[in-house]
């Protein structure tokens, strides 16, 4: 069953056409990564698919029209982690990431017990429970992103969309946020779809990448079949060198 | 036990308005209050008024002592302009707290979308015109203000909500912009050909409570008690917002419809308070940010204190204005910007030591 279905869809941002009929495919419980140089289309198509912008084509989540479902019922099957969160200085983790729970209230409701149990198992499954009572605004980059995420998480939706979630962090936060969301997403039998530059970072943790170039998918599969120096090189117009390791291609930059 | 534990072991609980705080917003506006009702150019005594006010409860029988004439200046002058002055600082404050949050913005008060302009525009064409003089059971004044009070938010709202390259926030506020100075010339152009009226026009503009009655107190409640019941409901969504208006969405809230339902409430709830009471300023900025300051930025403690503490503040300025050149007023509008501002500046150099 697919989780994410993509057929045609197309964008135009200020008069310019962003995607142009992008096909994308995602099985349940699936990982794909969208790869590509800056301004490719990558954010735009993660805002689309999340129903943030509109598009046209056909985007289907779980099924379900994206177009179709309104802001509350589209938050219940999609959670998305954007490039670059607005931080609200003055609020506390524990607050912050019950926002993720709005979609599950009516008007008149306030949060239960249920919502802050869920805060509470998103921030333990992330590792950040002794955060609750910090104040977000006074976090470093990788703790940040760990809330981040914790709030998308307690939308308690099936599908993750993740727009760069290891671009501010270095190797090690990389490495622990990616290990964290890829084993929620086994535990939970979640659905990611993740940009990232880091190309070497991107094959290791997806079961399957997508080379976006110009607002077109130019390579899919596997990361051995979308590294390959000749992709990657003509496309990023970077000298590179791809070295294959037991567990998936290494890219390394070449000097000139 | 359902909340989450850190290191230390204790507990964090979602943020909520705790008891305490309660209970000294509901003091603040029992003691205004009752200073309100106590003090003023007729002395009454605090113990007579306690009694007085005992006497309405059933079952209840003293002898305060007051006069009939007595008795009418507590019931009839005092306590209506107490409660309009609760009435009209909670709108205002609240309204102004919900402007601050639903366009993120700290300058943002209840007038920014144009609601002074349009009332002060509406106001001074009843006043030049005439066109109450001898009718004596109904005023013009304030139905004009109310009126070009809502024509100019909703001018405001029509010219700034279009889908372009603004984001609906900036173009809001900056549509605000036009349209208040829009309203704020054609008024200046009309008041200017009819100096004789200009005095009427610029108590007005400053506003006072000094009029009330049990009439303005039955028009305006409605209204009030409504804004500030759905603004208090959406005092949640406001944190929202909080995180900008993408990610809201995408947490899953209809953006532009719940600004929509703020916007409205809490102009239309200024709008009935400047028909009454004419434009109070200040009020507005000060009062939530204060509370902002010293209890914590979450909307859902900020919009309650601010009903209690909104309706505490414009009491004590009315007294005030009541008191300080008695038996003439002063103008309310000097007085909440004379004492909110020196206040505020407190606020906020504590805020900044800690």
């Amino acid at each position: 069953m697919k989780a994410i279905d993509c057929k045609n869809v197309s964008v135009t941002l200020g008069g310019y056409e962003v995607l142009k009929g992008i096909d994308l495919e995602v099985e349940v419980g699936g990982w794909t990564t969208i790869v590509g140089p800056n301004g490719a289309g990558k954010s735009t198509l993660i805002r689309a698919t999340g129903g943030i912008i509109k598009s046209s084509g056909n985007i289907k989540i779980i099924d379900k029209n994206v177009q179709d479902l309104k802001h509350r019922e589209l938050a219940k099957f999609v959670a998305v982690v954007s490039q670059k969160p607005i931080i609200p200085m003055g609020m506390r983790v524990m607050d912050y990431v019950l926002l993720g729970r709005i979609s599950h209230l009516g008007f008149f409701e306030s949060e239960g017990e249920r919502d802050v149990e869920t805060v509470v198992l998103s921030l333990e499954s992330l590792d950040a429970s002794h955060l609750s009572d910090r104040f977000v605004g006074t976090l470093s980059g990788g703790e940040k992103q760990r809330v981040v995420v914790a709030r998308a998480l307690a939308q308690s939706s099936p599908v993750l969309l993740l727009d760069e979630p290891t671009t501010a962090l270095d190797m090690g936060h990389q490495q622990e946020t990616l290990e964290l969301i890829n084993q929620l997403r086994v535990e939970r039998n979640l659905t990611v779809l993740a940009t990232m530059h880091d190309l070497t970072l991107a094959g290791r943790y997806s079961e399957h990448l997508a080379m976006l170039v110009g607002g077109k998918i130019v390579a899919e599969g596997s990361a051995e079949e979308v590294l390959t120096e000749s992709l990657v090189s003509s496309h990023y117009g970077a000298r590179v060198k791809v070295i294959d390791d037991k567990d998936g291609p290494i890219v390394v930059p070449l000097p000139s | 036990m359902i909340a989450s534990t850190n290191d230390k072991n204790c507990v964090v609980k979602p943020v909520a308005l705790n008891k305490l705080q309660l209970c000294l917003a509901v003091i603040a506006v029992l003691i205004t209050a009752f200073a309100g009702l106590v003090f003023g150019p007729a002395d009454l005594g605090m113990r007579a008024v306690i009694q007085e006010l005992l006497n309405r409860l059933p079952l209840v029988d003293f002898d305060s002592g007051l006069s009939s004439r007595q008795q009418a200046i507590l019931f009839e002058i005092r306590l209506p302009r107490v409660v309009l002055g609760l009435l009209v600082g909670s709108m205002l404050a609240t309204a102004g707290g919900a402007y601050q949050g639903v366009f993120r913005n700290p300058l943002a008060d209840p007038y920014l979308l144009g609601v002074a302009a349009g009332a002060g525009f509406g106001a001074t064409l009843a006043i030049v015109s005439g066109i109450g003089d001898g009718l004596g059971f109904l005023d013009p004044v304030p139905l004009a203000a109310f009126a070009g009070a809502l024509i100019a938010v909703a001018l405001t709202y029509t010219v700034g909500s279009g889908r372009g390259r603004l984001d609906q926030v900036t173009s809001l506020v900056l549509a605000g912009v036009a349209v208040a100075s829009f309203f704020t010339a054609v008024q200046t152009f009309v008041q200017q050909r009819e100096s004789e009226t200009i005095r009427q026009v610029y108590f007005f503009v400053l506003g006072q409570l000094r009029t009330a009655g049990w009439d303005e107190v039955t028009l305006l409640a409605p209204y009030t008690l409504i804004c500030i019941t759905v603004i208090f409901l959406a005092r949640r969504h406001l944190d929202v917002l909080t995180v900008g208006d993408e990610e809201a969405g995408s947490l899953g809230l209809n953006v532009r419809r719940m600004r929509l339902v703020i916007v409205v409430a809490a102009s239309l709830g200024t709008a009935a308070s400047v028909a009454v009471s004419g434009l109070i300023g200040f009020v507005g900025v000060i009062v939530p940010h204060a509370i902002r300051l010293i209890f914590g930025s979450s909307y859902r403690v900020i919009i309650p204190l601010t009903i209690f503490f909104g309706g505490a503040f414009l009491v004590i300025a009315d007294l005030v204005a009541r008191l300080i050149l008695q038996p003439a007023e002063i103008p309310i509008g000097v007085v909440t910007a004379f004492l909110g501002a020196p206040f505020f500046v407190v606020v906020l150099r504590t805020a900044w030591k800690n």
